[in-house]
């Protein structure tokens, strides 16, 4: 691990009976990093995603996030405490944008500020309006996610995430969902958040963008690693068989 | 038919009615509380507590309501639970439709989105907190409509203490068709009020639905 080391993933494993989905992967991810993951679906790619966070623990390795150990092996109640700790500095981004129905844009983007970080009505009122500018939405403060487009409620989302002030932010297909004229405006919220270093790990089918914004690109398939590098070799030079074939698929579309 | 007979009995009809109201709104409340309970057994991470609801459920609904009312009434003072007829009934029948009622919650519950709990779960809240601020608003919009289902069950349900004596709607016209041999009045008004009530309930619960669905 070097000093820079930010989100480190060390031998992870998964497995769903005797299905294995994650096979001894490795990932060292830098402060103000970005890295996508990408790969056909089935590859692991989104179970190697939600470890980080412990929404799909491992079976077996270690991710640690600013040199503290996210899965933890502790009894019950310590490891809630621990991981419910831990993920307010995980950011995580839904393809299916998962806002809460029931409650306003402000309503979604205060709720867990106030609840977990004590903030009064007034500080996470003023946080909600400072990450929906952000994210180009202040007029929609008291809307319900209903009478958003999909392109909005998954900004909103952001904003929601951004809101903790997370450390990293995890996209999981963040645009697999949206009609095609509405990827770009969530695209660029999430270049926006790469010109002001937020470390990302993005699970996309999105080529163009991964090539455009990421500093690093992995290619899974089957549970491992195939290949990784800048996303000028990725995507231009690519060494090995299966990332070459996968690609002619994708970028040729 | 007999309408003069039906004009000099309604009285009596509308105060065992009264008992009928009475009986279902004690048995609604404790059916809620033992469905609230039980369904939060059903979905605990324990599993002794998970086995215990799912037995709580398949034994009262898997039995007759009558025979459980007979149990408790009948059964009672041999092994020393003496409990009047009114007490008996409402416990009886409460406890009764707690077990569908915890089928209810636990399946409005359960009908919530997943991604809803992991977006909860992913910002840092814990389960309970989840489950109070993200799951269960959501689930009590969509339970409201089937309790409503259960609540018209449990109504018509308090005509089964009729056997034990309480002097409910069913057995006021029992009683009555005893000292009148006119069944068909007797019977007709008592369905007739019974009638009422569940409409009027009926009522309530789309009020509360549309309620619901508007906020």
């Amino acid at each position: 691990m070097t000093d820079q080391a930010f989100v480190t993933i060390k031998n992870a494993a998964k497995s769903f009976g005797a299905l294995q989905v994650l096979k001894d992967i490795n990932l060292t991810v830098e402060r103000g990093q970005i890295v996508a993951i990408i790969g056909p679906s089935g590859s692991g790619k989104s179970t190697l995603l939600r470890a980080i966070n412990e929404l799909d623990p491992l079976t077996s390795g270690e991710v640690w996030l600013e040199g503290v150990q996210v899965n933890k092996t502790l009894p019950h109640r310590q490891y809630e405490a621990h991981v419910n700790q831990v993920r307010q500095d995980i950011g995580m981004v839904f393809q299916h944008f998962n806002l809460f129905p029931h409650l306003t844009v402000r309503g979604n983007i205060t709720l867990a500020p106030r609840m977990l970080k004590g903030l009064s009505e007034d500080e996470a009122n003023k946080l909600a309006e400072e990450q929906l500018a952000k994210v180009g939405l202040a007029e929609k403060i008291d809307e319900y996610p209903s009478r958003l487009s999909g392109g909005q409620k998954q900004r909103v989302a952001i904003a929601r995430a951004l809101a903790m002030k997370p450390k990293v932010m995890l996209f999981d297909e963040a645009t697999s969902a949206l009609d095609p004229e509405l990827v770009e405006e969530v695209n660029l919220v999430m270049k926006q958040l790469a010109e002001e270093h937020m470390t990302m790990i993005i699970v996309t089918h999105e080529m163009d963008f991964a090539a455009s914004v990421c500093d690093r690109v992995l290619f899974m398939d089957q549970g491992v690693v195939v290949e990784e590098g800048p996303p000028s070799v990725i995507f231009e030079n690519p060494q090995e068989e299966r990332t070459r074939n996968f690609l002619r698929k994708h970028l040729s579309r | 038919m007999d309408i003069e007979l039906i004009l000099r009995v309604y009285p009596f009809f509308l105060q065992a009615a009264l008992v009928t109201v009475q009986l279902s709104v004690l048995t609604c409340i404790l059916g809620l509380i033992c469905g609230a309970i039980g369904a939060f057994m059903r979905l605990s991470r324990l599993v002794p507590l998970r086995w215990f609801g799912a037995v709580y459920v398949s034994l009262f609904r898997g039995t007759p309501a009558l025979i459980q009312v007979f149990i408790l009434y009948f059964g009672g003072p041999q092994v020393g639970i003496n409990l009047d007829a009114f007490t008996a009934g409402t416990i009886a029948l409460g406890v009764n439709i707690g077990a569908y009622m915890t089928e209810t919650i636990r399946g409005a519950i359960l009908s919530v989105d997943k991604g809803q709990t992991e977006a909860a779960r992913t910002l840092g809240m814990s389960k309970g907190e989840t489950m109070r601020k993200v799951v269960l608003p959501q689930a009590a919009r969509m339970m409201i409509r089937p309790l409503g289902v259960n609540i018209n069950a449990l109504i018509k349900g308090t005509a089964l203490l009729a056997p034990i004596s309480v002097i409910e709607l069913t057995q006021t016209a029992q009683r009555f068709i005893g000292s009148t041999y006119k069944p068909f009045e007797m019977f007709l008004l008592a369905g007739i009020l019974y009638m009422l009530f569940i409409y009027a309930v009926g009522l309530g619960i789309n009020w509360l639905d549309r309620k619901a669905r508007i906020s």
